[in-house]
């Protein structure tokens, strides 16, 4: 049976560039978001393959000791504020939220293209700051080394990522104004699939938490510029009041990046095991709970910053308290797939995988958490490699599941199911091998941010960055083979998996009002095995 | 717009923290350093502040009503009285300049607490430099409003952006509400040795 695309929608609805540039389609804005982040994501994977091959030998002998320490920074400011923030929310919770609700598209479309633009104009002062000379303290912009010591591009890339901060804030209160207000007839928040909870647990971070990394980042740029005194010791500041204010903020940043990702995965463990999500209401709440507890931990970044010791034993109870939360999420989703129908499909290769990367970036977690076994780990690469398993085993791996699962949607057309399988399993590999060796070094002392170091350690260096060269080519075929699908990808039909949930229930591409007729919603979304949603006239 | 004055007031929330924390470590410093501020001009300001968010509410009022004339007169009202404001605080702003009261390398303050002093006034100039800077973005929206009330776009039918710039406006009196206490009033009282 040969499917056809639909003869209108959102892709073939005006072809120049105005009609893209000047879009209030929500969807269109997500595909401005995907090539935006894409070519942010690149860049910073650039400077990370550079890291890698200055760590391939043991001498400092590539690059220099200052040209490295801007490598890690402007590869940690591209990665975290330009793709892993924006990553899921702006692209899929931009396509996804007016679908999944039956809605024609954001409470605010104006608002929404304004925050495309905003993330752009951010960019561009970042890349400014890149092309004139990077910055070299590393992306969290300690003081006072960054306001008065650091002879690198500090203002353009602060300015940069305060300017950015707007395009969440705006982003995050669209998405809470129109899961509030937009939800289709009968479409409770009990019926709301799993992944509009994460990504309303997000917008409630973003909305609180990137107000205080803006006022954080302009009160360095005026003791820089202007040289006044907040963090100055010269005057009485102190250095530490800038950690807590910028952790305030970048801790539940933390969860900004992964909670989405935490989002798809519930959706794609139902539909490709062809089971309700286990525990619904547990996995619902457990995305609040996260973003909650997520604002009161900041403290553990700061153990032995000299905060006081009865501090950090609270800070220390509190991170705990997020394992547990994340365990919830964790076994409803094996419970989900527990005698479920599992087909092995490559979203669902990238959500196993998810599952079990995520699980050993929590539980290395809460060895940082311990506070003894902190002060032994800190600044070692056992640092680098947990968080690396949350943002990029968990964040990048549930994002491009979801950019699997719903490329069908997007496109209207399949990609190759082989090729696709295959770079999932190379992404996997690669990774570990990236990045597991990298806490044995942390355990065994290797600190982070130097440029050379013992020759002890080279063999597990040389496997870490013979993992990251696997794991690049990993990230580069995706890019090629969707591509290719765009054109050349056969019809993918309405739902080609047979999944529930209102998106599904539209063409492939959507139309541009996304909806014949507004949807009325009697089912759970997790209607399996045989999804229904009724229409009426 | 609920919503973004929750965002606001985090954004103001982190630099009362900030404030309130050097408080606690210099109250004395802090105490001598608002003996230089100029408590006539703050509470004149106040009071013209206070008059603005008055006219704001009425020209709200008035575009409930569907009164167009009343639309523009109260808008223009408080947007004088907004200028005023800023008026008053760039004397005020000027007067620092002139007795070396801004932080940085000219920064002079006679007695003990010539450090902390500074971290007074660099929180003093932040805090009341962003709220002007919230106050210019309004009146901004109140020239785009009075716009729209031109062309007789607002009217009982459509009130709804007057009344979000109302509530801005509202927010924004109220930072200064608690800018004035903090930075002008507490700790006068205390002996300063």
């Amino acid at each position: 049976m040969a499917v056809e695309l639909p003869p209108h929608h959102y892709l073939n609805d005006g072809f120049g560039i105005k009609s893209w540039l000047l879009t209030r389609d929500h969807k269109r804005i997500a595909l401005l978001y995907l090539a935006a982040i894409t070519v942010f994501f690149f860049i910073g994977g650039a400077f990370a393959v550079l890291i890698r091959l200055e760590l391939a030998t043991p001498a400092g002998d590539f690059v220099s000791d200052d040209t490295y320490n801007e490598l890690f920074t402007m590869h940690g400011i591209v990665m975290v504020f330009f793709f892993l923030i924006p990553a899921i929310p702006a692209v899929l919770g931009n396509f996804l939220v007016p679908l999944q609700i039956g809605a024609k598209d954001l409470a605010f479309p104006k608002l929404n293209l304004l925050s495309w633009y905003i993330y752009i104009v951010g960019g561009l002062f970042t890349f400014y700051a890149l092309i004139t000379g990077g910055v070299d303290t590393g992306w969290t912009m300690y003081a006072p080394l960054s306001t008065k010591f650091s002879t690198t591009r500090i203002i353009p890339a602060a300015l940069g990522i305060f300017i950015t901060g707007f395009s969440s804030i705006l982003t995050g209160l669209n998405f809470i104004v129109t899961i509030h207000r937009m939800r289709a007839p009968g479409m409770t928040w009990f019926k709301m699939p799993l992944f509009l909870w994460a990504i309303y647990a997000t917008s409630l971070i973003n909305i609180l938490g990137t107000p205080v990394i803006a006022i954080t980042v302009l009160l360095v740029a005026a003791e820089r510029l202007l040289h006044f005194g907040f963090f100055d010791p010269s005057v009485g500041g102190d250095p530490v009041l800038f950690q807590h204010l910028f952790w305030f903020y970048s801790h539940p940043a933390v969860y900004i990046m992964v909670l989405p990702a935490m989002g798809v995965i519930s959706e794609l463990v139902a539909a490709f095991c062809r089971k309700p999500v286990f525990g619904y209401r547990f996995v619902a709440f457990s995305s609040l709970g996260i973003a909650v507890l997520g604002f009161l931990v900041w403290g553990h970044h700061i153990f032995v910053a000299g905060q006081s010791i009865y501090a950090s034993l609270v800070f220390s109870l509190l991170s705990f308290l997020v394992a547990i939360p994340s365990a919830i999420k964790v076994f409803n989703w094996t419970a989900t797939m527990y005698r479920g129908s599992v087909s092995w499909q490559t979203p669902m290769l990238y959500a196993i995988g998810f599952i079990g990367l995520f699980t050993i970036g929590g539980l290395t977690g809460l060895f940082l958490a311990a506070i003894g076994m902190d002060v032994h780990l800190t600044d070692t690469y056992f640092i680098i490699a947990h968080f690396h398993y949350i943002m990029v085993g968990g964040t990048i791996m549930g994002y491009l599941g979801g950019l699997h699962y719903w490329w069908p949607k997007i496109s209207g057309r399949m990609y190759p199911e082989g090729l696709s399988k295959l770079s999932a399993g190379i992404i996997f590999i690669g990774f570990n091998l990236t990045f597991f060796p990298q806490f044995v070094l942390g355990y065994l002392g290797m600190p982070r941010r130097y440029h050379a170091y013992p020759p002890d350690f080279q063999v597990l260096n040389v496997l870490s960055s013979a993992g990251a060269s696997i794991l690049g080519v990993g990230y580069l075929l995706p890019m090629f083979y969707l591509a290719w699908s765009l054109r050349y990808g056969p019809a993918a039909g309405a739902n080609p998996w047979g999944a529930s949930g209102l998106e599904w229930e539209t063409t492939s591409p959507p139309p541009t009002e996304n909806f014949a007729t507004t949807p009325i919603v009697t089912e759970s979304p997790y209607n399996y095995p045989s999804p229904v949603v009724k229409h009426v006239a | 717009m609920w919503v973004f004055l929750l965002t606001e007031i985090l954004f103001f929330g982190g630099l009362f923290l900030v404030y309130t924390i050097y408080r606690t470590w210099y109250p004395l410093a802090f105490a001598a350093a608002s003996h230089h501020l100029d408590i006539p001009l703050g509470s004149i300001n106040t009071a013209v502040l206070i008059g603005s968010s008055l006219t704001m509410a009425l020209a709200v009022r008035a575009a409930q009503l569907n009164s167009r004339k009343g639309i523009i007169v109260f808008l223009v009202f408080t947007m004088i009285l907004g200028g005023v404001f800023l008026g008053i605080k760039g004397i005020e702003y000027s007067h620092k300049f002139s007795e070396h009261l801004v932080p940085g390398p000219n920064f002079q303050f006679a007695g003990a607490f010539v450090r902390p002093a500074q971290i007074f006034f660099s929180l003093y100039f932040v805090m009341t430099g962003l709220h002007a800077l919230h106050m210019i973005i309004g009146i901004g929206l109140m020239i785009w409003m009075l716009l729209w009330a031109y062309d007789g776009t607002l009217g009982n039918g459509y009130y709804s952006p007057v009344e979000v710039v109302g509530l801005y406006w509202h927010f924004v009196d109220i930072v200064w509400i608690f800018l004035f206490p903090l930075l002008y009033l507490i700790g006068r009282h205390a002996v300063v040795h």
